[in-house]
């Protein structure tokens, strides 16, 4: 494969009942195109912990995901308030769900950690009161 | 084994899907985020949460079954959103602790 499949997600926001959505759709192309199970994995993990975290603390955001020869690339963007302290975020356990959230099952502070561990590049670009890029690669 | 299988021993019914799959086995747990790293295919998922969210983390896992433990009902808009993702769901009356009792198999055993 030499050209690169790219896909375009709006993730709504206001809606937990469709979080996750996109992160199933990748997860159904992945496996039409073949890919093998592990990967599939990996990706569906780290995109579904970035597409929770923009519905939680963002107002949503969006979601591109590019599959290239070597790598899968997955940008996550949002205009939410920006994280303070990412060193802080990235801690297992750590936390700032809302209680009615955490009701819901989220806020395990599990969310960076798993992006991490599942994928082999994690880049976050955060700005308090602008928003919030993460990039996230898987290799092939 | 099937899921079908377990169903009589924990007390199950089947609220959607397909009971004739294997499984092998079993994660216990209802935060999503541990569920979704814990969870893999073809395992059963023993939780008390009903919402939405498990079927995305379901559909996204692949587990054989997730099973409802203390007769938990499954809302309306994840009924509909297992049956169109084909998530099965067991619901039983018994606790998680009682399940993972019944199903528990020391780790290598089958």
């Amino acid at each position: 494969m030499s050209e690169i499949l790219k896909f375009h997600f709006d993730i709504d926001g206001s809606d937990f009942s469709s979080a996750g959505a996109a992160s199933v759709m990748v997860k159904k192309k992945l496996r039409q195109l073949s890919y093998d199970p592990e990967i599939i994995r990996k990706v569906s993990i780290a995109m579904y912990e970035g597409e929770i975290n923009m519905v939680i603390h963002a107002n949503g955001g969006t979601a591109d995901v590019e599959i290239h020869d070597e790598e899968i690339i997955i940008i996550l963007s949002d205009n939410g308030p920006g994280i303070a302290d990412v060193e802080l975020a990235m801690q297992e356990g750590y936390s700032t769900a809302r209680d009615s959230i955490r009701n819901l099952g989220f806020g395990a502070g599990m969310g960076f950690p798993n992006m991490k561990k599942y994928t082999d590049h994690l880049q976050v670009d955060t700005a308090l009161g602008v928003g919030t890029t993460v990039t996230m690669k898987v290799k092939l | 084994m099937t899921v079908s299988e377990i169903c009589q021993s924990i007390d199950a019914t089947l609220v959607c899907g397909e009971a004739e799959r294997d499984f092998s086995g079993v994660y216990v747990g209802d935060l999503l985020s541990r569920a979704m790293s814990h969870v893999r295919a073809d395992n059963i998922w023993i939780t008390i949460m009903s919402n939405v969210n498990v079927v995305a983390v379901a559909t996204l896992t692949e587990p054989a079954a997730i099973v409802l433990a203390e007769n938990v009902s499954l809302q309306e808009d994840a009924l509909a959103s297992a049956i169109d993702n084909g998530v099965t769901v067991l619901r039983s009356p018994l606790s998680a602790y009682e399940i993972c009792g019944i199903l528990y198999r020391p780790t290598g055993e089958t």
